[in-house]
């Protein structure tokens, strides 16, 4: 019997981009829908009602949404290169980070490229203060996971291209390698690693990308 | 308030489970909702989250938030990882979340949905008043749509009384709370729902109100 897999995502989503890394490290077969999300798609809207966002992963025809929930859903299916440790101390760490990572750090970090002034010098304290914990988390280990890339490496991966981008763009420093040596490290050891080193989204595309997200929002806090 | 044992700082001892809570978080409230389904004995410490304990502070140095649990030593944070915790490591029935990857799915993707769009609902109705309550109550109505048809009608349309079969599950603890709360708001602030059109909502925060570990932890509203 086949297995139908089916992900639905647009060129650019870092949260998309969490699930392609994860069924590739895994090994599983899979079909790329690529969204326009100015123009959705009428198998979007009824696959993710709720939110109307990509990643949507299908399997056999029934739709998961939310990123975190669908990295679960593949390691509780897949059990080959599992993404979570198995003690549930250990697994209940994980969460706590990728957690973290979402709520915290993409978010200041995101503030520290998006704002201007005194907003975006908060934003950098932030954004110190907030690696500081995942430095101290990677003492001692190459990955969040361990030897091998993890749920939690996969969750933060993304910064792993787009704080350079941010920077390039921005013309600021984000992470010192001298103040930040471990998470600089991971940086580079991930951005690097077979699989991811793969699949990045074009870094050309993603600078125009973002240099004009970043304009319409000059533009914006400008004229009100 | 509830009795609980209460134990002074320093004197946790490694092979207890310590929740560090607040009276009036609807956070806390989840985690001893699912200590007591599963039969966990605890103490509890009443945090004070002006004056944030030693202990807190070094136990959830992250967020120097409630709830923590504290188990063999070890501490963990934030509510919805708690309770996956409980069900992993006191894996014995009752099951908070069910044993089929799909069906997990179903049941983790709402918690976002419920911290994101019913708590702001919630919020909005209480503080306002007037034109702007209705505004309010509006929003709430179109964000009950959603949870009604995508979560009770399609997601959990088989399971019955609760979102989680007959005993109560991971999303029953996580969104019954707040779903209780707008049945308490129909009778004391505003008419906020209506009884034919959210039949679905009203049969299971009536099935939620009926159990009475519910009643226990969220005495107020037998009042």
């Amino acid at each position: 019997m086949g297995e139908e897999v089916k992900l639905f995502r647009t060129w650019s989503s870092p949260f998309a981009l969490r699930i392609v890394w994860a069924l590739k490290i895994k090994g599983i077969e899979y079909e790329t829908v690529f969204e326009d999300l100015s123009n959705k798609s009428p198998l979007l809207l009824q696959y993710n009602p709720v939110h109307k966002k990509v990643p949507i992963l299908v399997h056999n025809g029934r739709p998961i949404a939310e990123s975190l929930v669908i990295l679960e859903y593949i390691d509780e299916t897949w059990k080959q290169g599992p993404l979570l440790p198995k003690d549930p101390y250990e697994r209940a760490m994980a969460r706590f980070w990728a957690k973290f990572g979402d709520d915290k750090v993409l978010t200041s970090i995101w503030s520290v490229f998006i704002k201007q002034g005194k907003e975006q010098e908060e934003a950098l304290v932030a954004t110190m203060e907030n690696l500081k914990f995942l430095e101290e988390e990677m003492k001692g280990k190459k990955f969040f996971g361990g030897e091998r890339i993890g749920y939690v490496d996969l969750a933060l991966g993304c910064l792993a291209n787009l704080i350079s981008i941010f920077e390039e763009i921005v013309g600021l420093k984000i992470v010192d390698e001298e103040k930040l040596p471990l998470f600089y490290s991971w940086m580079q050891n991930f951005a690097e690693a077979p699989i991811i080193r793969d699949n990045w989204p074009p870094r050309d595309k993603m600078i125009v990308k973002f240099q004009a997200l970043l304009d319409a929002a000059i533009a914006s806090s400008s004229s009100s | 308030m509830q009795d609980r044992p209460q134990i002074e700082e320093g004197m946790e001892k490694e092979s207890e489970v310590v929740l560090f809570g607040k009276w009036s978080s609807g956070y806390c409230t989840r985690i001893e909702l699912a200590l007591k389904l599963k039969g966990i004995p605890y103490e509890y410490v009443e945090e004070d989250l002006s004056t944030k304990s030693h202990s807190l502070i070094h136990r959830n140095p992250v967020h120097k938030k409630v709830p923590v649990l504290l188990h063999n030593g070890k501490a963990i944070a934030e509510s919805l990882v708690i309770l996956e915790y409980i069900d992993e490591h006191w894996n014995h029935a009752p099951k908070l979340l069910p044993d089929d990857p799909y069906e997990r799915a179903k049941v983790r993707f709402w918690p976002n949905f419920c911290d994101q769009k019913f708590q702001p609902c919630a919020h909005n109705i209480m503080i306002t008043k007037g034109e702007e309550q209705e505004k309010a109550i509006e929003n709430f109505w179109q964000v009950l749509k959603v949870f009604e048809e995508e979560g009770l009608e399609r997601d959990f349309r088989t399971k019955s009384p609760f979102l989680n079969g007959d005993t109560l599950g991971y999303l029953d603890i996580v969104v019954g709370s707040i779903a209780c709360n707008f049945e308490a708001f129909n009778e004391a602030v505003a008419e906020v729902l209506n009884l034919q059109q959210n039949h679905a909502f009203y049969s299971w925060v009536t099935a939620l109100k009926d159990c009475s570990l519910m009643k226990e932890m969220l005495g107020y509203l037998t009042q």
